[in-house]
């Protein structure tokens, strides 16, 4: 199908791109790589009486890394993360997970800001920015505001951006000395939806874990931080003690059930995810277990 | 502000000033206002990757991109890669190993093959697989696809298939 009819605006600075959602509001939808919104409007799911299109504001592009902090501008594209040594070098979570979108063509078009603002519950970088614990940068009319991504994402395709607000950067620690990560997803063919996935990052000391960040997503509405990850912290981990977290897990995820997978298809792999991420950080793979726990 | 607006491009090395609706898609310019059928139409939101051009050197969906976007870009369709002669020999490779059959995906395959063989000398057969795994053929099987664009690399590198 075809979009339906609509105005289009090419915004030329933040500040105007600003002054037009302030007027038109929940009416206008902000254009960045397009990936996400192009097919929801080819759709018809979405028909914006406005589109404002941001992708001539260079100075939403670019990634910069300063005082252990890495700030990524919202037009950063998919290409650029998967390209940048910064990425690989400060944030090598980020990489593996952009190589898990999609396909080439839409990498070379698709944002980084387009794909947190969109919010996509299966999507791979809003799981990221909650294990890393990023801060998302928005600026609206009244001035710049910092979002904590743990409160960013607050449902299906819902964020905490209001209609007037722009996403311009998000930032994020770099990651520590001694830090491992992880980044897996199941799908039918690559570059597929995720029926489920995992993005997590820890430090590694003398075999243990500690600021262990597993985050799932495709799991519920929002990417989720695994509480009963907390039991494997500091601990010598032992096949018995990941069965256990493995169970409360099982107990604590709450999956949706859909045409790719049952929720309890999602709960098992789940406890895949589990095993694998934690034998992989700790270099034990006789902990992966293949979910057979 | 529902009306046509004012662009201007290179396509295929020629500029061209148009007045396109906001919601005509690059694909949708390319065919009914440029009539540049080769590239084509499959599922229109993404997935096929049938309707693969290249904007400013990249390879992009061109229906996931409006043609207002395009202002001042540079678009390159299969036309413009067959006529220059750029992938002549990708093209003869999929003639003779039989990579197409009804040819509906074979433009967009043949300009995701070609991103793919200017950025690597030396793909292996996973690599072909995994970048052109956005775009759907319904009639070969990719097998042959794979082994047009692997000999092609191969002849390029100056060893014989």
């Amino acid at each position: 199908m075809k979009a339906s009819a609509f105005s289009y605006a090419r915004a030329t600075s933040v500040l105007n791109a600003i002054e037009l959602l302030v007027a038109h509001g929940e009416r206008a939808k902000v254009l960045s790589g397009g990936q996400s919104l192009m097919p929801a409007m080819n759709l018809r799911l979405v028909a914006p009486e406005l589109i404002v299109d941001i992708g001539a504001l260079r100075e939403l592009r670019g990634i910069a890394v300063s005082g252990g902090l890495v700030k990524i501008g919202a037009l950063t594209r998919h290409a650029d993360l998967l390209k940048s040594s910064e990425i690989a070098a400060q944030a090598p979570l980020l990489r593996d997970a952009v190589a898990q979108i999609a396909h080439p063509a839409i990498r070379n078009r698709g944002t980084i800001g387009g794909s947190l603002a969109h919010a996509d519950p299966a999507s791979e970088l809003p799981a990221c920015m909650v294990t890393l614990n990023a801060t998302i940068v928005a600026q609206g009319p009244a001035g710049e505001r910092r979002i904590p991504a743990t409160d960013f994402f607050t449902g299906i395709y819902e964020t905490a951006l209001s209609p007037q607000e722009l996403l311009v950067a998000v930032e994020l620690p770099a990651a520590p000395k001694n830090s491992a990560h992880f980044f897996c997803e199941f799908a039918r063919r690559h570059g597929d939806y995720a029926i489920i996935g995992l993005a997590a990052q820890a430090i590694v000391e003398n075999d243990r874990l500690t600021d262990f960040r597993p985050v799932f997503f495709s799991v519920g509405d929002r990417p989720q931080l695994a509480k009963a990850a907390a039991g494997l912290v500091k601990k010598a981990v032992t096949p018995v003690l990941l069965s256990e977290v493995s169970k409360a897990l099982s107990e604590e995820l709450d999956p949706p059930e859909d045409q790719q997978a049952t929720s309890s298809m999602r709960r098992h792999l789940a406890k895949v995810l589990l095993a694998r991420c934690v034998a992989a950080l700790l270099g034990r793979p006789d902990l992966d277990t293949g979910g057979a726990m | 502000m529902t009306a046509p607006l004012p662009i201007s491009l290179h396509v295929n090395g020629e500029r061209v000033d148009a007045q396109v609706l906001p919601r005509v898609n690059l694909a949708d310019f390319l065919r009914e206002q440029l009539k540049l059928t080769g590239t084509h139409v499959g599922c229109e939101h993404g997935v096929c990757g049938a309707c693969t051009v290249r904007v400013d050197g990249e390879i992009v969906r061109s229906c996931l991109m409006l043609a207002v976007q395009t202002q001042g870009a540079s678009v390159e369709t299969i036309e413009g890669l067959s006529d220059s002669g750029e992938i002549a020999d990708l093209q003869a490779a999929f003639r003779d190993r039989n990579a197409l059959q009804c040819g509906f995906c074979t433009p967009g395959m043949l300009i995701a093959a070609q991103d793919l063989l200017k950025q690597e000398a030396e793909p292996d057969r996973e690599r072909i697989r995994e970048h052109l795994a956005g775009n759907y053929c319904r009639c070969t099987g990719y097998q042959a696809i794979i082994d047009a664009v692997e000999v092609t690399a191969q002849a390029r590198r100056g060893q014989k298939p």
